[in-house]
């Protein structure tokens, strides 16, 4: 399906350095600064992203805020429909309790992983706040939940997919619309 | 998508991709328990029935542990409480406890193929948790998971397996399994607790101990079964740890880098002495660690996979 190449590109890697520095700024503005301020990625392009926001605020803040990463896998809501193969370990290099977590994604769709990592987080303190920024919102919202920080919203169609494609990950840098849905 | 098994009876079906994937869940698992609230939500709303006809301590433990854990539901049911003692056969008990819709069966039993009776009486899941003399998959998992992180990889590896080979479950299970994951097993013991035919797994069988312990990466030994000593099939405990018992000697023997592991528990100063097993070589309590990890993979991987079925 949609092996071809993406129906569109919606951010190319200028567009996505704009986007994640300005998040960057806005992650420090309504914190008051970076001190108590600590990303966690949800695997495994939330993690890249996060890493990358760490590096923008230490551009401008001068220090750089622990980044952690979460597999949800053991808290999905969906266990019994499908499961995937669980190789991507949780790390959280520091405590949770009374900091600000920004829990960072590639694309807000559903909600569910967003519900998911919630629960994660909580297992692991008690944050004073926890905050999220993603890449994409695509809508599509099954469950009250809204991101406090967003790189563009793409409308899009729920038999489309919509791609957020990193470096690390894919060796480039882009957003992409693809036909067809991916599990 | 999950195992290609849907019960754990032994490890002679799994594929190096099922243990791969049993070991690799399990690392996941193990950080779970490496944190302050040890739980996570994974099989909440699943329902386990621990079936223990025969006794178990530690491996019972660590099954119900992995199942608080997973947030599952958990029935414990015991040979002298449950209706067995009445005369109602296994398969009636069965029967009756699945229809109370339950999600899994966990089996000790004392006679070999018991699990597999239980799964031509239930739609639920199985997983063995020892029968017999015949296999112990659980263990040999946790077995594969401790030599795995120590060593980085098990392909290639030389284990030894040493003890009372003829009755013993824990070995039924890990040679397989170790032969499945490309390493190689080697069968040492007294010639009254041999093997009767070491060709039937494609391995080597010798009595001699000493020429073995240079040569391989990890020495496993298995309990002596004081308990079945009756028939003496060996002349007494004292000939037997100086033939196999591991001292420090034998354990200066050992290459560099080279494991100790045994299942528990420990008869010190039959095949362990004091000093090996609280040495830093001896595996014995990562092993108990591994054991919750890899028995919530397992529960997970296979309650997490097939759930159209039922």
């Amino acid at each position: 399906m949609g092996a071809e190449g993406p129906k569109a590109q919606v951010m190319d890697e200028r567009d996505m350095e704009r986007t994640l520095t300005r998040i960057a700024h806005e992650i420090v503005e309504a914190n008051g600064g970076s001190g108590s301020v600590a990303m966690v990625g949800i695997v495994r392009r939330g993690s890249e992203i996060a890493e990358l926001l760490a590096d923008e605020i230490e551009s401008i803040e001068g220090t750089r805020p622990p980044v952690g990463s979460l597999d949800i896998s053991f808290y999905r809501d969906d266990v019994a429909r499908s499961i995937q193969p669980v190789l991507h370990a949780t790390d959280i290099p520091f405590a949770v309790d009374g900091r600000d977590i920004v829990l960072v994604d590639d694309v807000l769709y559903t909600g569910r992983t967003i519900r998911s990592a919630l629960d994660a987080i909580m297992d692991f303190g008690r944050p004073k706040t926890v905050q999220l920024a993603v890449v994409v919102d695509r809508g599509h919202r099954e469950l009250p939940i809204r991101a406090d920080y967003v790189g563009k919203n793409v409308p899009s169609s729920s038999e489309e997919d919509v791609r957020v494609c990193l470096g690390r990950t894919d060796g480039r840098m882009a957003v992409e619309i693809w036909e067809g849905k991916e599990a | 998508m999950a195992l290609s098994v849907k019960h754990l009876l032994d490890t002679t079906s799994l594929t190096a991709d099922d243990i791969t994937q049993i070991l690799d869940t399990g690392r996941s698992f193990a950080e779970v328990n490496s944190r302050a609230i040890k739980k996570v939500p994974a099989l909440r709303g699943r329902t386990i029935v621990n079936l223990f006809l025969e006794p178990s301590t530690r491996t019972r433990s660590s099954f119900e542990l992995a199942e608080k854990r997973l947030s599952a539901d958990s029935l414990n049911m015991g040979g002298s409480t449950s209706s067995v003692v009445k005369g109602e056969s296994l398969a009636d008990t069965i029967q009756t406890i699945s229809a109370m819709n339950v999600d899994m069966f966990v089996c000790r039993a004392s006679l070999a193929g018991t699990p597999h009776l239980i799964t031509e009486n239930t739609d639920a899941v199985v997983i063995n948790a020892g029968d017999g003399k015949h296999q112990h998959p659980t263990q040999a998992m946790l077995d594969l998971y401790t030599i795995r992180e120590h060593f980085g990889r098990l392909d290639g590896l030389k284990v030894a397996i040493v003890g009372d080979l003829s009755h013993s479950r824990v070995a039924g299970s890990l040679v397989p399994a170790l032969k499945t994951m490309g390493a190689t097993p080697i069968l040492v013991g007294p010639p009254t607790f041999q093997v009767a035919d070491p060709a039937f797994w494609g391995v080597e069988q010798t009595a001699d101990l000493d020429a073995v312990i240079p040569e391989v990466d990890v020495v496993y030994l298995l309990r002596v079964q004081l308990e079945r000593m009756e028939g003496a099939a060996i002349p007494s405990k004292r000939e037997y740890n100086r033939l196999y018992g591991v001292d420090e000697r034998r354990r200066r023997l050992m290459r560099p880098g080279s494991i100790i592991c045994h299942p528990g528990p420990m008869n010190r100063g039959m095949e362990i002495m004091h000093e090996v097993a609280d040495s830093p070589q001896a595996k014995v309590l990562d092993q108990v660690t591994a054991g919750v990890a890899t028995r919530m993979a397992a529960m997970y991987l296979l309650l997490g996979g097939e759930s159209d079925a039922y």
